[in-house]
């Protein structure tokens, strides 16, 4: 197991890039801590399978370091880096067994037949293909070709970290949902650093304890499930974490109050001190309908209504701008002319798309403010 | 529903079945209709029987030509889906690289194949042919008309140079069709070369593997217009394979009637062969081993 330090990493295809938009990968500095399962969340296209493929050694970054342990591996060849990567589509050896399968990596680097049964027999156990050891490993459904490929991974005790590369894209919905508990349970037991791309939230936020939400090759936040929905460091991760994603609202801020045209909202909190035009942003969830009036509320004109069965997402107009509400199904469905109330506490500040009030962290507000 | 519905359906194929008749059935059915008789002129015949098919099958000629074809048609395979794969591997992928050598690959499979035993006999010459007199300035004595030996090198060289291409074309259209991925995952498992060969390249290429075995095997099984032309079966009958044998008899001796019987011989052999080829190729690498 392993540390990944990504030390002014940097890639792009081209030989010769010009600009910032020629890299598939802009410069980046992270440290993913040992025994983590993190996951790569992100658009197609956003880079996240070329960060991927250069951990594992696959493609070699024009610009930077990758470091495992703090000793650097980027030049190593990904045989050399113990590294386990289980891709898209199942990959499987046709023409051997489910066992041989999973003894193929084992055999290449020469282990002793007894190590290599002890192990192979531990992996078949622990993904459940005691049943199929011995069948011809072609003849077998996608998910247990893909519990293969992820079976080969984890056969080698000291892998540094296994990759996952949108694995569970072609397995049936329900197995989707077993499988990603077997990844999660042998991710508990093991302590394996384990990184996930995906462009699925739910898979993303249900798999890893820290999220890496990408997009256009630069990463946008790394942080816990909790934390890309309440606090989204950019507006992309607004927009793109939650279903809907978040609201935005061009708005004035001045006392720690949102001047949004014709109405005013009180954000209060961290926010007196910003002066100036911002963007609000606030998650469907945090509003809330009311038939009547209350403190604080705006009238909204409510457009149109889509119940999801466990909940209703209500769209409303408010002065030219149009908002998503998210409602538990329980709640009445709103009149025609309804008052929108926004809680404070949830609204959250941005400028230049980065989050610049209510909810920024402590270190990063002092730093801010300087 | 309704029976009339369901036989529509037969009216669709209607004209298939009448192409297919007019262009097989019809003609092998003629063939047949020969066979079993004794033929003098336009309005003369006897029927025979199977007389011909007896005939033929003790006839010594004819098992000469079939273990000459034999031995010509094992070679083929032998050496040129071997060396198809080979080539195929080294080819390049892709850009510019790729291709230029997929055009000159396919370059002798766009010459008419009567000129290309032309262009062998030339080659080959003792006097003026490039390789033959190079062969012969290096004090091998080397003539494709005088020995046996060099006839059936001659032929085996230009049939190796003619046909390798197609078993390259169809196994580089293998290899390409390959995704990364299965290659990624070898690197990844640490697999050598040769595994990668064996466990990935190899499987992954045997259904066009197994259309090139079928096809070279039966194009060199009636295999007639570049010996006809290089060596003429000959020296002797050295170079004799099965379709020169029967063109000699059918259009050099007349002899209509055993030529029939022959030639469904012929065919049934042909079918034969293609048919366990087939069998076996579908069985490898696809029973359960336990």
């Amino acid at each position: 197991m392993a540390r990944i330090d990504l030390k002014e990493l940097a890639h792009s295809y081209l030989s010769k890039p010009a600009g910032e938009t020629d890299y598939a990968l802009r410069k980046m500095d992270h440290v993913w801590e040992d025994g983590n399962a993190y996951a790569l969340l992100g658009p197609s296209g956003c880079g996240k399978t070329t960060l991927l493929n250069i951990i594992s050694g696959l493609l070699q970054p024009s610009e930077g370091q990758v470091l495992f342990d703090g000793k650097d591996v980027t030049a190593l060849l990904p045989q050399e880096r113990n590294i386990a990567q289980v891709f898209q589509f199942p990959v499987i050896y046709d023409t051997m067994s489910v066992y041989d399968n999973l003894a193929f990596p084992l055999r290449n680097r020469k282990l002793p037949a007894a190590d290599i049964d002890m192990r192979v027999k531990e992996v078949a156990d622990m993904l459940e293909l005691n049943d199929v050891l011995h069948k011809r490993a072609a003849n077998l459904s996608a998910d247990a070709k893909q519990k293969i490929s992820l079976g080969r991974g984890l056969v080698r005790s000291d892998v540094a970290a296994i990759l996952f590369d949108e694995p569970l894209t072609v397995i049936d919905p329900h197995l989707k949902l077993l499988l990603r508990r077997k990844l999660k349970q042998i991710h508990a037991r093991f302590k394996l650093t384990m990184v996930y791309v995906t462009h699925d939230q739910l898979e993303a936020l249900t798999f890893a304890d820290q999220v890496v939400v990408m997009n256009e090759g630069q990463v946008m936040q790394i942080g816990t499930p909790q934390d890309l929905f309440e606090n989204p460091q950019h507006t992309f991760v607004g927009y793109f974490i939650g279903s809907p994603g978040m609201n935005f609202l061009p708005c004035r801020m001045q006392n720690g109050i949102a001047d949004i045209g014709n109405h005013e909202i009180l954000v209060g909190n961290d926010t007196e001190t910003l002066d100036g035009n911002f963007m609000l942003g606030i998650r469907p969830e945090f509003l809330k309908l009311h038939p009547q009036a209350v403190q604080g509320s705006l009238p909204v004109a409510v457009k149109a209504v889509e119940d999801l069965g466990n909940c209703k997402i209500v769209t409303v107009q408010l002065a030219e701008k149009t908002l998503k509400v998210k409602l538990s199904e329980e709640q009445e469905l709103p009149a025609e002319r309804s008052f929108l109330e926004f809680q404070s506490q949830w609204i959250r500040i941005y400028a230049d798309e980065k989050l610049v009030g209510n909810g920024v962290k402590k270190q990063a507000r002092l730093e801010l403010e300087k | 529903m309704n029976k009339w519905e369901d036989n529509k359906a037969w009216l669709m194929v209607i004209p298939v079945f009448l192409v297919v008749a007019v262009s097989a059935i019809v003609p092998l059915m003629t063939v047949v209709n020969y066979s079993l008789q004794d033929i003098f002129g336009p309005d003369q015949r006897v029927f025979v029987g199977v007389e011909w098919y007896k005939d033929a099958l003790t006839d010594p000629r004819l098992h000469d030509a079939l273990k000459r074809q034999l031995l010509f048609s094992s070679l083929v395979l032998l050496i040129e889906i071997p060396l198809g794969i080979l080539i195929a591997l080294m080819m390049p992928k892709k850009g510019w690289g790729a291709s230029l050598s997929l055009v000159l690959v396919a370059l002798p499979l766009l010459i008419p194949w009567n000129v290309i035993g032309t262009i062998w006999i030339i080659f080959m010459r003792p006097d003026i042919g490039l390789l033959g007199a190079a062969v012969n300035g290096l004090g091998i004595p080397f003539d494709h008309t005088a020995s046996p030996f060099a006839a059936w090198v001659t032929v085996m060289l230009m049939e190796v140079w003619h046909w390798t291409p197609l078993v390259v074309l169809l196994a580089y259209a293998g290899l390409q069709a390959i995704p990364e991925a299965y290659f990624q995952a070898a690197r990844i498992d640490g697999a050598s070369v040769w595994s990668t060969f064996r466990y990935i390249q190899l499987p992954k290429m045997r259904g066009v593997l197994t259309i090139a075995v079928l096809l070279r095997f039966m194009d060199s099984f009636l295999i007639y217009a570049e010996p006809f032309v290089l060596t003429g079966g000959g020296p002797g009958n050295s170079t004799t394979f099965l379709s020169i044998y029967l063109v000699k008899l059918a259009v050099g001796q007349f002899d209509l009637g055993p030529a029939a019987a022959f030639s469904i011989i012929y065919f049934l052999i042909v079918l034969l062969f293609c048919w366990l080829f087939y069998q076996a190729l579908l069985k490898v690498g696809t029973g359960d081993k336990s």
